[in-house]
């Protein structure tokens, strides 16, 4: 299935409010991620649905869950919600929960910031803004690339 | 996943001599050994969970490739949440996506292991014919990439002693997504090796076929569709529930696979300790940062080791991983974590694995509905063993020239090449936070360990469930307590000797009957 198939039948937990949730997680992460067009985050937002939707349903709501926990602990502390936060204060939000005593807060992050990394970075433009090359033709195809 | 069939009517019977369970390490060398059996008349199965791939289809793209041949795209996760488990799922199994690594198992691991009728020498010849069947070799050193020189240099500097990998590539071109299974077809795994043998001896293999249960001398499974955009080959059979009896059935799904099925087929009540004594060699990747750019997308990724499991009970190896996975197994986020990510081409990467041992509660279980359940806590030794690796990378790391050093048990993570001296401070086991810190493992082993009795194992020496004359086992599962090297080329030695004990049995339990049905 290519990323814009998947976007057009996929959507992220929350519906809209989830997509404005997700797109504040995605910025906090990766602060690259602001400069998206939409048709970018569009194929991020892809990338994100299609592997939650392959998930057990349990894991679904578990991180549609955490989102909105999110979202309240963004209320609690900055009396905005998320994706109306300001990115070093979204930032600074997930570094204090990464910081938890709480393993499933913790672990809560650490799936958050996973579909974060997953959406930016799988994309093959994000591969090659980052300078990664591999390919299956390997020392050929690096020699080459070398050569021209 | 109970197999309970919804109707009778639907469930399609068959009948076979012998089935495998797994087409991995330990199904596709079963495969192999017993397809001279078909000869004779004998009937032979193989199971594989997954799909059968063309060459086409292995294209080298991170999610498309995860999600073809890992369970769970890769990201199986363990009870609490705090490790991915990484097997295959798909024709080759885990062989399909390991990276050739082969490695004989230490004489001092198996003669821990105190398996009655197992002795090195004997694990040592079989594993050795399977080396020279899948070609093992060195590469030539000007194959070896940066990555892999930068480590065995900064080894040298730092007072450790490298070692070159054996690998069993044929052709290798150097693609580096060896994890992702080889583009190029270069890598000896079961499906480019055993398996295709097996089928020319008449060994029939279905894929997209689960075993749901195992009754007496029955295999339950489902066979899938194949759904809409899925890579590999529709099933060989029609998508249904299959009721196939057998004569002998060898379980080698994985240890994850294999434990769950047993379990779920009832077996713990005639052994009891099925299920336990799961190790993994827990994992993290560590990252140096170098002032140029290196060689660290191309090459074989994983061409040297250092073998500290003896001491210090842990074994570092070269790694080179995709940029998700990367990005996913650095510690934190944010502007420093991008900064580094931005820095791919200077990165060397070191793997530290943790020589874990079976202790009591890290175990496979299943849910209720039959899916496997993997708890794993982190012993104090395991912790220990890994801020001891880590510390030792970042050595290695400095010694070869790093400006710095990307360890998830230091905080902040990164560790300037000015810190070098503080190495032992700043990294340290106050900074291990599970939940966290990336962990994860792709040695799965033990659930069904070989031993003396029922009362403290699961099978004998030669994979014979204990009380089950018909049941055997020929995987990774079988191992009692960690192996402290990649297991692949041991686990294809014990299906090896899994694979003659069948052939011995083979008069007594099939008795001179040849399947009379029926495809």
């Amino acid at each position: 299935m290519s990323a814009d198939s998947a976007a057009a039948t996929l959507a992220l937990p929350g519906g809209g409010r989830g997509n404005a949730r997700f797109r504040a997680l995605l910025n906090a992460v990766v602060p690259e991620a602001i400069s998206l067009d939409d048709e970018e985050w569009r194929e991020a937002q892809s990338i994100i649905a299609r592997a939650l939707a392959a998930r057990p349903a349990s894991v679904q709501r578990q991180i549609g869950l955490f989102m909105h926990v999110l979202d309240v602990a963004s209320l609690v502390r900055y009396g905005r919600p998320l994706a109306a936060l300001p990115v070093a204060h979204a930032t600074s939000l997930l570094e204090a929960l990464s910081r938890s005593r709480l393993l499933l807060v913790r672990r809560g992050i650490w799936g958050a910031r996973t579909l974060a990394f997953m959406g930016y970075y799988a994309r093959a433009e994000a591969a090659r803004a980052i300078g990664y090359r591999a390919a299956a033709a390997g020392w050929t195809a690096h020699r080459k690339a070398n050569s021209s | 996943m109970d197999g309970t069939p919804q109707s009778k009517q639907l469930v399609i019977e068959r009948e076979y001599d012998i089935v495998i369970i797994g087409s991995g390490a330990g199904g596709g060398t079963v495969a192999q050994e017993l397809g001279k059996l078909v000869a004779d008349g004998r009937r032979i199965l193989v199971l594989e969970q997954g799909g059968r791939l063309a060459d086409h289809e292995f294209t080298g793209r991170e999610l498309d490739m995860s999600d073809a041949l890992y369970e769970d795209a890769g990201g199986f996760l363990t009870a609490d949440g705090t490790m991915t488990l990484a097997f295959g799922r798909v024709f080759g199994g885990s062989t399909v996506v390991y990276t050739g690594t082969s490695l004989i198992a230490p004489k001092r691991v198996i003669e821990r292991w105190d398996v009655p009728m197992l002795d090195h020498a004997d694990l040592e010849r079989r594993s050795r014919r399977y080396m020279v069947e899948n070609n093992v070799h060195y590469l030539p050193d000007e194959e070896l990439n940066d990555n892999n020189r930068l480590f065995a240099l900064g080894c040298e500097r730092a007072g450790y002693h490298a070692e070159q990998f054996p690998l069993n590539v044929r052709g290798c071109r150097g693609s580096s997504l060896c994890n992702l299974g080889c583009p190029n077809a270069a890598k000896m795994g079961t499906n480019r090796v055993q398996l295709p043998a097996a089928e020319r001896l008449g060994v029939e293999v279905v894929t997209r076929a689960e075993a749901l249960r195992i009754e007496d001398r029955v295999v339950l499974a489902r066979v899938r569709e194949r759904s809409e955009g899925e890579k590999g080959a529709r099933s060989e059979w029609m998508p249904g529930t299959y009721r196939i009896r057998a004569g002998i059935v060898v379980c080698a799904g994985g240890a994850v696979g294999t434990s769950a099925l047993l379990l779920r087929s009832g077996l713990a009540r005639v052994v009891p300790r099925l299920g336990e004594g799961f190790t993994c060699h827990p994992a993290h990747i560590l990252v140096g940062e170098h002032a140029q750019p290196i060689t660290n997308d191309v090459g074989h990724p994983k061409s040297f080791f250092l073998d500290r499991a003896e001491e210090e009970g842990f074994v570092l190896e070269t790694c080179m991983y995709f940029p998700f996975v990367t990005a996913k197994n650095l510690t934190g986020f944010g502007t420093p974590h991008s900064a580094l990510m931005r820095a791919f081409p200077r990165l060397q990467m070191i793997l530290v694995l943790a020589c874990d041992r079976a202790v009591t509660g890290n175990r496979i279980t299943v849910d209720g509905a039959g899916r496997p359940v993997v708890h794993y806590r982190f012993t104090d030794a395991v912790i220990t063993s890994l801020i001891h690796a880590t510390r030792a990378s970042a050595r290695i790391f400095f010694a070869a020239g790093a400006v710095r050093v990307h360890a998830p048990s230091a905080d902040p993570p990164l560790v300037e090449r000015s810190q070098m001296d503080e190495i032992d401070a700043l990294i340290s086991e106050r900074h291990f936070q599970t939940g966290r810190i990336s962990i994860s493992a792709a040695h799965l082993m033990g659930g069904c360990a070989m031993g003396h009795s029922a009362r403290e194992s699961v099978t004998d020496g030669w994979g014979r469930v204990h009380g089950v004359p018909w049941l055997r086992v020929a995987d990774s599962s079988l191992f009692p307590d960690s192996l402290e090297i990649n297991p692949y080329v041991t686990v294809m030695a014990l299906a090896d000797r899994t694979a003659q004990a069948v052939q011995a049995d083979a008069g007594e339990l099939l008795g001179g009957r040849v399947a009379l049905t029926t495809a």
